[in-house]
């Protein structure tokens, strides 16, 4: 028994995300192809020559038919995955898997989220028969919880908090303006979004990320064959994935100022890729900042600052794309909105960009070579973690 | 000697204050004075016929009632039965019988009458919303709120009250309708009934009397119940003799509850009442039925939380729109969220003891609580116990306000509790303003209704803060 991780052993040859926005005229067949389609491009492949996919979708459908039947695949394997806001990452990490043990040379990661045609504001879940007991809280007012609950236990006046949660959106925000790719692409000032009012507990509506429409696709292979598709290949590191046993829900020694799971998950993953100081050896990180304080908790429960000591962190800058570890330099799920199967290969998609030198204006110096991406489903106290390790030299 | 050995009552903490009706509809005045209570928008006739029935089990604790019966004029469902639900929160046990005796005002009286007339330990409990067309005397004169009456012998408990007898008498006539469907009720013209009631119930009176071998004088409190007030109160000034003390209607602070207020009254009368204190109670509903009962010595396990003369001083007011709305005469914009979906039959099923009876599950040995219970299996060979949290009190651990997730009565006030001696629910609170709640509010649980849909309601628990009366009991 053991978890020993893949580091090295598959890459990403080629990648593809569309634009996130209100797509009223794509439907999730159309994002997906087009998402797909840029990945196969990007690697210089065809549909023909992918032998499976992993297709990601939380909310627009069922079945690997999703993908089969608008791209028109002759007899491929396509499995759809699901792991709430987890699984757009969790395709890539099947399709790794897949490689990496010699099933299949070469495998596509597709995620992709048609969250616009509810016609409500929001997420909202397939209904699944229930016996009525489960509450009803929006995810924004279950985040929420954990505001004043991480303040209290810090001495961080309630203020100041408020201030740094706004920090953390303005920042988010910032990085978005450079990305063509991102839904909102508008720098909100730290005031503007402190006079906006609240929606749930403390947060407000800018302390959420938005929702929106999108895609995106990776192709893997093994790393020895990486070099036959693009000279600039992005080694897979580490793959970690957590489901939470939900006790911090019924446990009265859970307080709301970390998330378990994202903590266990960060210990796997760096275990895997060989990482001791993430602060340090990490060039960038994509967080699941589905709203602020979600990434104010995440920037400690993945070790990129101490505990209690994220939020004086976040006031002088350790996150901003000029800062000791940039943190959603893309624009984040902020920026983007999120919709939920393909939020992580979106991310994915940055360190891709980042790693390889073309992110553009908003390109960081990645001498140190690594990127990371996390997604969390849930709540607090019950959520599932996912998180991909990403380098562009193999050792 | 068969009598009552438990009651209690319950009225949901809301008032309306009579006088504002006028103020809002523009007409100034009418409405009268005083309050009437007003069940939340989360209660129905149901979830306060739990409530009221914890009390008086609580009152009463050991007893084990083998039927339960369950009357109201605004019942949740028609065709199922709504008793069955209560029988559920309370975790009776399989082989009780639960029924409704409902539809008319008369029936609460008259599932008392059968149990008390019968053999065995009944629970009869009654709860009633009573409401009408805006401005309306019906609107303004009716209550919210429930009674239970724990009926039985010496071997089922000790009796508080011993009964002595009863009579009725019936007759048709037309004195107050309601249509199958329709909410609001029509009357004829009052003079008429009033008549039809003090002739029935001065027959009624003498018949009791001699079944109970009573002389006029020999009764000490007389309850008079009805919707009819001025008939209530023409009969109470008739049946009363000099020495008899007239027990207060509850019309300025609480209102006619229809088929609970009989038992709301001698609930309220048996809180104060002393040993020998002989109770007359004459219902008025398409007939009289007069009841009489003696005080007795037997250590009475008064209801030590909740009376009723602490319940009625402790309301809070609610504006009438809001009222209106969630009586659902007023339609307000519902929030802009998916409308629940009707809870699954066989999945309700199989939880009735955690939906219902709100029981989680606790490992023998251990201090932690499983709040739902947790699946069995997970560690093979370890059976967990059921642990009852229904009536364990609980402190907000942290709390938050959801302005956007959807509720008939937004918003939403949620907090996570911890309940004293283990176990954590993150659970909604109710009967609570969004800045009325902070970290450290003791809550106790209590049963509501969460959601409809499909016409199917979605019964569960939710917390609520601890009312404190100003003696210092809780209200």
């Amino acid at each position: 028994m053991g978890s020993h991780g893949i580091k090295d052993q598959v890459a990403i040859v080629g990648m593809g995300c569309t634009r996130f926005a209100e797509h009223w005229d794509k439907g999730a067949d159309l994002l997906a192809v087009e998402a797909v389609n840029d990945a196969f491009v990007s690697a210089g492949v065809d549909k023909t020559s992918v032998d499976a996919y992993w297709l990601g979708t939380a909310l627009s459908g069922a079945s690997g038919m999703m993908l089969s039947k608008p791209l028109e695949l002759s007899g491929q394997p396509v499995v759809r995955v699901e792991n709430m806001c987890a699984t757009g990452a969790e395709a890539l990490r099947q399709a790794a898997y897949a490689v990496a043990c010699g099933a299949y040379d070469v495998a596509a990661a597709v995620g992709v989220e048609k969250a616009k045609d509810s016609g409500y504001q929001g997420l909202n879940a397939f209904p699944i028969p229930h016996d009525g007991s489960a509450r009803t809280l929006t995810a924004a007012a279950m985040f929420s919880m954990a505001v004043p609950a991480y303040a209290n236990k810090y001495n961080v006046d309630p203020a100041e908090m408020k201030r740094v949660l706004a920090e953390i959106g303005s920042k988010n925000h910032a990085n978005g303006v450079r990305n063509v790719r991102a839904q909102f692409r508008k720098n909100v000032s730290v005031e503007e979004i402190l006079a906006m009012p609240t929606v749930a507990g403390e947060l407000t509506v800018m302390d959420c990320a938005g929702v929106a429409d999108g895609a995106a696709a990776a192709i893997v292979v093994r790393a020895e064959d990486a070099h036959r598709y693009t000279d600039h290949p992005i080694y897979i590191k580490a793959l970690s994935s957590v489901a939470g046993d939900g006790k911090g829900l019924s446990d009265p020694g859970y307080d709301y100022t970390t998330f378990r799971e994202a903590a266990q998950c960060a210990r796997e993953a760096y275990a895997q890729a060989g990482i001791t100081d993430p602060r340090r050896e990490l060039a960038l990180a994509q967080v699941h900042d589905c709203f602020t304080i979600t990434e104010l908790i995440l920037c400690e429960d993945l070790g990129f600052a101490e505990r209690g000591a994220a939020w004086k962190d976040v006031l002088a800058g350790a996150f901003a794309l000029d800062g000791v570890l940039p943190v959603n330099t893309d624009g984040g799920l902020k920026s983007f909105g999120h919709p939920v199967g393909a939020s992580g290969l979106r991310m994915i998609f940055e360190c891709w960009l980042q790693l390889r030198g073309e992110a553009g204006d908003r390109q960081l110096d990645t001498e140190r070579g690594l990127g990371l991406t996390h997604n969390l489903g849930g709540y607090p106290g019950e959520m599932v973690s996912c998180i991909t390790v990403l380098g562009n030299q193999l050792g | 000697m068969r009598g009552i050995i438990g009651h209690g009552a319950y009225l949901p903490r809301w008032r309306l204050d009579r006088t504002s009706i006028g103020a809002s509809l523009g007409t100034g005045v009418g409405g009268g004075k005083g309050r009437r209570s007003v069940a939340s928008y989360d209660e129905d006739s149901t979830t306060m016929g739990v409530e009221a029935a914890r009390l008086a089990l609580r009152n009463a604790p050991g007893s084990s009632p083998a039927t339960l019966w369950f009357s109201t004029t605004a019942p949740a469902y028609l065709d199922k039965t709504n008793a069955t639900t209560i029988h559920a929160a309370l975790r009776l046990g399989r082989h009780v019988l639960a029924a409704d005796a409902g539809g008319a005002v008369r029936s609460g009286v008259a599932a008392l009458r059968t149990s008390l007339d019968g053999t065995t330990a009944a629970l009869v409990v009654a709860a009633d919303i009573r409401g009408g067309l805006a401005g309306g005397p019906d609107e303004s004169a009716g209550g919210d709120g429930a009674a239970a009456l724990l009926v039985g012998d010496e071997h089922d408990g000790p009796v508080i009250a011993d009964y002595l007898g009863s009579a009725s008498a019936s007759e048709e006539f037309l004195d107050r309708w309601r249509a199958p469907g329709t909410t609001w009720s029509k009357v004829w013209e009052e003079r008429f009934g009033e008549r039809r009631y003090l002739e029935l119930a001065e027959e009624a009176w003498k018949l009791g009397l001699k079944a109970a071998g009573l002389a006029p004088g020999d009764v000490t409190e007389l309850i008079v119940a009805g919707l009819h007030g001025r008939a209530v109160r023409s009969v109470a000034r008739r049946l009363a003799a000099p020495n008899t003390a007239v027990a207060a209607t509850l019309d300025s602070t609480v209102g006619c509850t229809g088929a609970a207020h009989p038992f709301l009254l001698l609930s309220s009368v048996l809180e104060r009442a002393r040993p020998g204190a002989v109770i007359a109670l004459v219902s008025l509903a398409d007939g009289a039925d007069v009841f009489f009962f003696r005080v007795t010595a037997a250590d009475a396990p008064v209801p030590a939380v909740r009376q009723v003369s602490s319940q009625q001083a402790a309301g809070r007011i609610v504006p009438f729109g809001k009222y209106l709305a969630w009586r659902n005469q007023l339609h307000v914009e519902p929030p802009r969220r998916p409308d629940p979906v009707r809870v699954s039959a066989p999945a309700a099923g199989r939880a009735t003891d955690w939906k219902f009876g709100f029981v989680g599950s606790r490992v023998p040995g251990s201090s932690e609580v499983r709040l739902p219970p947790a699946v069995p299996g997970a560690d093979p060979g370890v059976v967990a116990d059921p642990a009852p949290m229904a009536d364990v009190l609980g402190t907000v651990a942290t709390f938050t306000v959801d302005r956007l997730a959807y509720s008939p009565s937004p918003p939403i006030v949620f907090a996570v509790v911890d309940f004293d001696g283990g176990g954590r629910l993150p659970v909604e609170l109710t009967d609570v303003g969004p800045d009325e709640v902070s970290i450290g509010t003791r809550v106790e649980m209590t049963f509501r209704r969460l959601s409809e849909a499909d016409g199917v309601i979605n019964y569960f628990w939710k917390a609520r803060p601890l009312a404190v009366d100003e003696s210092g009991g809780l209200a």
